[in-house]
């Protein structure tokens, strides 16, 4: 079966009305392999020729065509070495494994509320967060057990956070959409998309102040925001695009591109589909990946991040993936064609990792066996270690909800005025 | 291809029920509401719905199952995820004679589009001193689910209901959720219309007389769900069912509960509340959101206003814990008011002794 791009165009024909587009770009826009982007050049360098003509300082590109030429020139070299290649696909195995161990939870009714799993997306979480140092912030959303678990939040932590239990990273206050932790420096886990990019933008523009007004030395915290899709077509991407570019933010925009918002075909929803060429309309470099290449996306990483670390400001990667199961898991899933599903299994970015080992001879068989045997005992510790632990207890409720402890604010002496013995609660002052 | 077909087997589902017309009448939310959308856009051509998943998915809840395919795309948007724009869309529209119903996936998120419900719907009739009316319905589900955590749990009754120029209403039955959306469709101002997510699957029994598709409930009128001697409960959306299960504990120790189901948040229907308290002499009002500014102390401070020589007792108020909704499924059930809360402040009410609070 050839992969005809227009085969996983919505395969429902658009309502006939005002609401679909009869754009070439969309039959050209899937199927990633580069051969499809190649058939895109004439586009693309249009693109490139006015948007380089618009920059003042530096050429502002869409470096899909750059990526691509790179990988050709390289494909000599290898791109990992094993020890890379191990992690790589530990994080990944422990990332799917987990993810397949919430829905056998939730099933069984330890979980509940809203799970959104994000399995088949593995290759980016893994791709761009095993660059970050831990100082690195990262800003997710509701589906964002994975980051989590890249970024380093152990997996007990995260799954006796699922079970709402005291000892999950949030106490069991947050759940399964807000993850947040200040050590590992992810910064949650927001429900509402969108809701996360301002956030991570000021993340970033913190660590710039650090740098440039409090002069802290070695400040170059980088920022990655990963959003989907559909928060593309709302009106705080475009806000935080325009200031991350104006004031030279260290932060990358990594959009998860799976096409659906829930029921809804990015097709359906954007008049460009296209997300990357958001970024030059901003002044910062788009670039668009096969998000379900592990090694792609990497490559990729590593540009945009020591670009940020150096203070060039933001950048824009939409990663083409997919995710194999529902929006959450009481998503039906009934509009997504199978063999749109089946083409996306088949490009699953753990086996295309698997076979880049092997075929490389960069790890034997009984080396990411061992891998998976380990990564399934951690798991079944995890869900027993979350399982034993106690309900929070019934002072927690009232907890954490400021954090100075009685409200009345800090004195002149800069310390809270509840610890001043001779502060009372009683009259006011006159 | 193969999808269209699979939608021309599903029936719309009041059309279904029509069918059964003869057994027996019950109605389920879900039903009601897509009835009562149904209903007012084959009456009027002008209404159209807009909002997310609800076409092609039929609905995050499967509120507007069939609409599609009955009404078509051009009055069934599926828009993409941009509260803040469609509600603006919607209240333009609006302007012009149109009378969107716009669906909040959850009143949470109504928050990024707050500045339009407000700014452009609410405030329009008075600025423009008559000129331009906005005949809007936001609706969507509103208030605590399960297990859904901080940023999906708020409810929003007081913060829209202390807007003068909107209407604010919370069903609690089927009959309610026809009638007062089909009110809220045919009115000339925007209203705020506040589901329960919780109680779409609920069942309750309807008369042939709700049914009819000219029904409508008048906005601004309470209803009494049940008669009492002995103290007032105030309730809406969900809390309705909790007031009425605590009735019937409260009966049994010999404490005759009169419960009254708002159904209309603002314009909040006082006459009947203070009629009710001048009555029983005691009054306990129940909500799920927060406490401070909550609809319960706008109830209360009613109260005290016109009918204070007829309490008998301090007024009761009951509301959901004055936090973030927290994750963990015991903080959770402890953040929102449950019935024996409501039985023990009704006996507090009537002045019997009772524990100060639940153990957990």
């Amino acid at each position: 079966m050839s992969l005809s791009a227009t085969k996983f165009v919505h395969p429902i024909t658009a309502p006939p009305s005002t609401r679909s587009s009869d754009k070439p770009l969309f039959s050209t826009f899937f199927g990633s392999n580069h051969t499809k982007l190649r058939f895109n050049k004439p586009i693309v360098a249009a693109q490139r020729r006015s948007s380089s003509a618009a920059s003042t300082s530096s050429p502002v590109v869409a470096v899909s065509d750059v990526v691509k030429e790179k990988k050709l020139k390289s494909a000599s070299n290898l791109l990992i070495t094993k020890e890379e290649g191990l992690v790589l696909y530990e994080d990944m195995i422990l990332g799917r494994f987990f993810e397949d161990m919430c829905a056998q939870m939730y099933y069984r009714g330890k979980m509940f509320g809203f799970v959104h799993l994000y399995n088949g997306q593995e290759a980016v979480s893994t791709g761009f967060i095993k660059f970050l140092k831990k100082e690195d912030y990262v800003v997710s959303t509701y589906r964002d057990h994975v980051h989590a678990l890249s970024k380093g939040v152990p997996a007990r932590e995260v799954m006796s956070e699922l079970f709402g239990k005291a000892t999950g990273c949030c106490r069991g206050q947050g759940g399964s959409m807000h993850m947040f932790s200040k050590q590992h420096n992810l910064l949650g886990g927001f429900a509402f998309i969108g809701e996360g990019i301002p956030v991570a933008t000021g993340a970033a523009f913190s660590s710039k102040y650090r740098r440039e007004v409090l002069k802290e030395p070695g400040a170059d915290e980088v920022t990655l925001a990963f959003f989907g899709d559909g928060t593309c077509n709302n009106g705080q991407f475009y806000e935080c695009l325009n200031m991350a570019a104006l004031w030279k933010l260290p932060i990358v925009f990594v959009v998860e591109n799976n096409l659906w918002a829930i029921g809804m075909s990015h097709l359906r929803a954007t008049s460009d589909p296209q997300i990357w060429k958001k970024g030059p309309a901003f002044g910062m470099p788009g670039i668009h990946v096969d998000g379900m290449d592990v090694l792609k996306v990497r490559e990729v990483a590593k540009e945009a991040i020591e670009r940020a670390r150096r203070g060039e400001g933001p950048t824009l990667v939409e990663c083409e993936t997919y995710r194999f199961r529902g929006h959450s898991l009481a998503d039906p899933d009934e509009l997504r064609d199978p063999a749109e599903k089946a083409h996306y299994a088949g490009r699953d970015p753990i086996t295309a990792l698997k076979k880049y080992l092997f075929d490389n001879k960069l790890a034997s068989e009984q080396e990411l066996k061992a891998i998976d045997k380990k990564i399934e005992e951690l798991l079944d510790e995890a869900v027993e270690f979350a399982d034993e632990s106690p309900l929070p207890p019934r002072s927690q409720l009232l907890e954490n909800v400021f954090a100075d402890p009685k409200g009345f604010g800090i004195g002149p002496d800069g310390k809270y005025r509840c610890e001043d013995p001779k502060f009372t609660q009683g009259t006011a002052h006159v | 291809m193969l999808r269209a077909i699979r939608h021309k087997n599903i029936l719309p589902a009041f059309s279904a029920f029509r069918a059964f017309s003869s057994s027996a009448k019950e109605m389920t939310v879900r039903e009601a509401l897509n009835s009562a959308l149904d209903e007012e856009m084959s009456a009027d051509p002008k209404v159209f719905l807009m909002g997310e998943e609800v076409g092609e998915y039929q609905g995050a809840y499967k509120i507007t199952k069939g609409l599609l395919d009955k009404y078509g795309p051009e009055r069934v948007l599926d828009t993409p995820i941009t509260e803040a724009g469609f509600t603006g869309i919607g209240v333009g529209a609006a302007y012009y004679g149109l009378r969107p119903v716009v669906e909040f996936m959850t009143f949470n998120f109504s928050m990024q589009a707050i500045d339009h419900i407000i700014n452009s719907a609410a405030k329009s009739n008075y600025m423009s001193a008559g000129q331009i009316s906005v005949p809007i319905v936001f609706r969507g589900p509103n208030g605590a689910a399960a297990g859904v955590g901080a940023q999906h749990s708020q409810c929003y009754a007081a913060w829209y209901a202390s807007c003068p120029g909107l209407k604010v209403l919370s069903p609690y039955s089927s009959e309610d959720a026809r009638g007062l959306l089909k009110a809220a469709i045919r009115d000339p101002d925007p209203v705020v219309f506040l589901e329960n997510e919780l109680l779409y699957g609920e069942s309750f029994p309807v008369s042939a007389e709700v049914l009819d598709s000219s029904f409508c409930l008048p906005i601004g009128k309470a209803k009494i769900e049940r008669e009492g001697k002995d103290v007032t409960i105030t309730a809406f959306s969900k809390m309705v069912g909790y007031a009425l299960k605590a009735a019937e504990i409260l009966a049994k120790e010999g404490i005759s509960a009169e419960v009254i189901n708002l159904r209309s948040i603002r314009p909040l229907d006082r006459s009947t509340i203070n009629a009710s308290v001048r009555k029983t002499n005691r009054l306990v009002t129940v909500e799920e959101g927060f406490p401070q500014h909550g609809v319960g102390a706008e109830i209360c401070t009613s109260v005290i206003e016109e009918s204070f020589g007829y309490l008998d007792a301090p007024v009761e108020r009951i509301a959901g814990a004055d936090v973030p909704m927290p994750y963990a499924a015991n903080l959770e059930r402890m953040a929102v008011p449950q019935v024996e809360d409501i039985v023990r402040a009704a006996k507090r009410a009537c002045y019997r002794s009772v524990p100060l609070a639940a153990t957990a």
